[in-house]
């Protein structure tokens, strides 16, 4: 708990085990707020955070705003429709132009890998990735493992099994190097069209069968993009059910499912199970909240000194 | 029209200088030893042990002191991009071939994907006025093979040729179609001139980005897979064979592509290959930065396959360097890794970067190096560098024990999109001559912090690059 923080949070590689539980410690205190009737901390009075978005996002975007806005810090948000993102201005002109206002910290999300770290070139803020392409989505696998530690206390040599379109999924792989980072055993799994070649390398196993699904203690399943369907990485959404749905038939009662959302529902999950105890989809996108703003306070305000926030 | 008439410069006075002292190293000419060397009126007169030469004492010839330096042939490059006509603000035919002296070439070869394409006479022979007004050192063109490197419909092939195109290109794409292919080596019968092929097949490279592998999955990049290259390299040799046609492979990547070079070659066709210095020497590993110096196409790949490079350069299965120079501007490279545009400068790192990664690391030695940096003028019937009297003084003093930071004095190409930007390289220029002229001298920096890389170039005499 003495390691300094990184400046940003760029990627899930940017904390060590112990930065990671950091965060995950005050998330805890954050949630505890979140519980009370005034849910407002002044930590952050009088800063601006920038939520810059190009890409279309609802959680993510919503919770970001949330937790600024709980930690009393004043919100621009830029979505790229109707921006001068959408008259051709580049990336590096907008970060430069938004940093004229000094922002604290900027939040971006992005269709391209590496954005946020070519902002963190451009501008004094702190800058958190909110989704980079499909290369991390590093505030999303914090809150899946604040999740999972909440309910076994540890993940370590918990068995996760992350389920569907890997190649395409940057919250597969921030989720790989954070539950690995944190001791559990990860294997991916789906059509060997959309698990990269080499994956392995990242620290996990990859199977194209559920065949040994059973080992799991959580399996992680992945939103299934239409579009996929298109570009022949799987021939039909009903050929990828068959093989690849999560449903109460494949699982057994202690198992428990994460899913990122938004689900299709029928296809990557069966509706009895999205709505059953099992599934932990809610408590994630509550646990989104306090994790950011935990993120947020880390990195702005950080110091152990001013940890009674409450 | 003979092969010296193929390549075109700004007509410049020959060189007179008395280079003294350098360690001569010319593998074709079976010298490696300290040498002076005579240049009257831009050739070679005379090449004598150390102290070999008399001068009468008014003679007024520039005496440069280069003990402790190396003379090596000035280097030839078969594959550049000058960016002319159409996109003048990345590179210009002057920036382009002032880059190249100060990397100590003597001569390159410009591409043709320019826009216009290089695909009619009239485009070709306004390239040839313009390199006759401001080429520093000499230019050949590749014309293209397709129109517009459309991939459908053939070029003038033989009016280019006898116009001055060194030969054939569809460079920065391949000739996608066996059977376009085939018609264009059918018609090499009837005009001459190498063909050059840029081999990827594009349903199998498709929207990648990088190498295929650890960090492309790594990184959530789409992967260029190394047999993108490799099958299309196999196709194209057969086509070669059959049609017995003289096919050459550009920038080489990976493993199998030069496993397929090797296969094509023992079974007799005439086919030749290159290699880039950063192919040479940088993997994927770097990529991880997500620096768009890093973008190229084709990509970097894995230690196996720089491995397989340096193996093959050696061996001589792949037949010469080149640098691939491939400018953009800043704009266009300050953007995410994804949306950048593939290709990094070289003209001026070539020779530091392969000294100190490849002959400073033990991989490949010196003379191998020299060897392969100008053998590309004979693969595209180029007349080849040589330290001999009777020659034309096409040679270049380099400084090997001159350390440098990349970049740290900007770039004489017009744009900075190097792959190895901040690197410390060992090797520097300090005089470049091409075709008998003055065509690069490192300038003179009074209290620079490294008073042996400027010292023995004189600045008093000759005319000023």
């Amino acid at each position: 708990m003495t390691n300094r923080m990184p400046r940003h949070l760029i990627s899930i590689d940017d904390l060590d085990r112990s930065g990671i539980e950091r965060v995950l410690d005050r998330a805890e205190s954050f949630a505890e707020v979140s519980g009370r009737e005034i849910k407002k901390v002044p930590a952050l009075r009088g800063r601006a955070i920038v939520n810059l978005f190009y890409e279309a996002s609802t959680r993510t975007s919503s919770s970001f705003e949330l937790a600024a806005k709980r930690l009393s810090a004043d919100v621009v948000n830029i979505r790229s429709a109707g921006s001068s993102v959408d008259k051709g201005e580049s990336l590096k002109d907008t970060v430069q132009t938004l940093s004229a206002y000094d922002p604290a910290a900027i939040v971006i999300r992005s269709p391209y890998a590496g954005a946020a770290q070519l902002v963190a070139g451009w501008t004094e803020a702190a800058v958190i990735n909110a989704g980079d392409g499909k290369h991390e989505h590093p505030t999303q696998a914090l809150l899946d493992v604040f999740t999972l530690r909440r309910r076994f206390g540890s993940l370590d040599r918990l068995n996760i099994w992350i389920v569907g379109d890997v190649s395409h999924s940057r919250v597969a792989r921030s989720d790989i190097l954070a539950f690995t980072r944190m001791g559990a055993d990860v294997t991916v799994c789906g059509p060997p069209t959309l698990i990269p070649r080499e994956i392995e390398a990242l620290g996990c196993r990859a199977t194209p069968t559920l065949e040994r699904i059973g080992e799991a203690d959580v399996i992680y399943v992945l939103r299934m993009q239409h579009e996929r369907m298109h570009q022949s990485f799987v021939p039909t959404l009903r050929e990828y059910a068959a093989r690849y749905q999560i449903n109460q038939q494949r699982l057994r009662p202690e198992q428990l499912v994460m899913h990122p959302g938004p689900v299709n529902r029928g296809v990557e999950l069966s509706a009895a199970t999205i709505d059953s105890p099992q599934a932990l989809i809610g408590d994630q996108v509550k646990a989104g909240v306090a994790v950011r703003m935990a993120v947020l306070y880390e990195l702005l305000v950080g110091s152990p000194v001013l940890a009674a926030v409450a | 029209m003979d092969q010296t008439t193929r390549l075109f410069r700004c007509a410049r006075p020959g060189a007179d200088v008395l280079i003294r002292g350098a360690h001569v190293l010319d593998p074709r000419a079976d010298l490696d030893e300290p040498h002076d060397v005579l240049v009257r009126d831009g050739h070679i007169a005379e090449l004598a042990g150390v102290g070999g030469i008399d001068l009468p004492a008014d003679d007024r010839l520039e005496v440069v002191d280069a003990e402790g330096r190396h003379l090596f042939p000035g280097f030839v490059d078969p594959h550049v991009h000058l960016r002319t006509p159409g996109q003048e603000y990345k590179e210009s035919i002057d920036t382009g071939t002032a880059a190249a002296a100060a990397g100590g070439y003597c001569a390159v070869v410009a591409m043709p994907n320019t826009d216009p394409t290089v695909d009619s006479g009239a485009v070709l022979g306004s390239l040839i006025e313009l390199a006759r007004r401001e080429a520093r050192v000499p230019v050949g063109f590749l014309a293209s093979v397709t129109r517009g490197l459309r991939g459908d419909e053939l070029t003038e092939m033989a009016e280019l040729r006898d116009l001055g195109a060194i030969g054939f290109t569809d460079d920065g794409k391949p000739v996608v179609s066996a059977g376009m292919l085939r018609k264009a080596l059918q018609y090499q019968r009837l005009c001459g001139g190498i063909i050059a092929l840029h081999e990827e097949d594009p349903e199998l490279s498709h929207d990648g980005v990088m190498h295929e592998g650890a960090v492309s999955a790594r990184l959530g990049l789409a992967g260029i897979p190394s047999l993108s290259e490799s099958t299309m390299i196999a196709r194209d040799s057969a086509l070669a064979i059959y049609e017995d046609a003289r096919v050459h492979f550009q920038h080489l990547s990976a493993v199998e592509s030069v496993a397929a070079l090797q296969a094509a070659k023992e079974a007799g066709a005439r086919v030749s290959g290159e290699a880039s210095p950063h192919h040479l020497t940088l993997t994927d590993d770097v990529v991880r930065t997500l620096d768009s110096r890093f973008k190229m196409n084709p990509p970097l790949r894995s230690e196996h396959d720089r491995r397989a490079l340096v193996d093959g350069l050696r061996s001589g299965t792949i037949d010469c360097v080149a640098t691939d120079h491939a400018p953009h501007a800043v704009h266009e490279k300050e953007v995410p890794f994804e949306q950048a545009p593939m290709g990094v400068t070289g003209l001026e790192t070539a020779f530091p970067s392969l000294y100190t990664e490849l002959v400073m690391s033990g991989e490949l030695d010196l003379a191998t190096i020299i060897e392969r940096m100008s053998a590309g003028a004979a693969l595209y019937e180029l007349p080849t560098p040589r330290i001999a009297v009777g020659e034309a003084a096409n040679l270049c003093l380099i400084d090997l024990e001159a350390r440098f930071e990349v970049g740290e004095d900007g770039y004489v190409s017009r744009s900075a999109n190097c792959a190895f930007h901040g690197r410390t390289l060992y090797g520097r220029v300090l005089l470049t001559l091409a075709a008998g002229a003055v065509a690069y001298r490192r300038p003179v920096l009074i209290g620079g912090d490294d008073p042996r890389a400027e010292a023995g170039v004189g600045a008093d005499a000759g005319e000023a690059s």
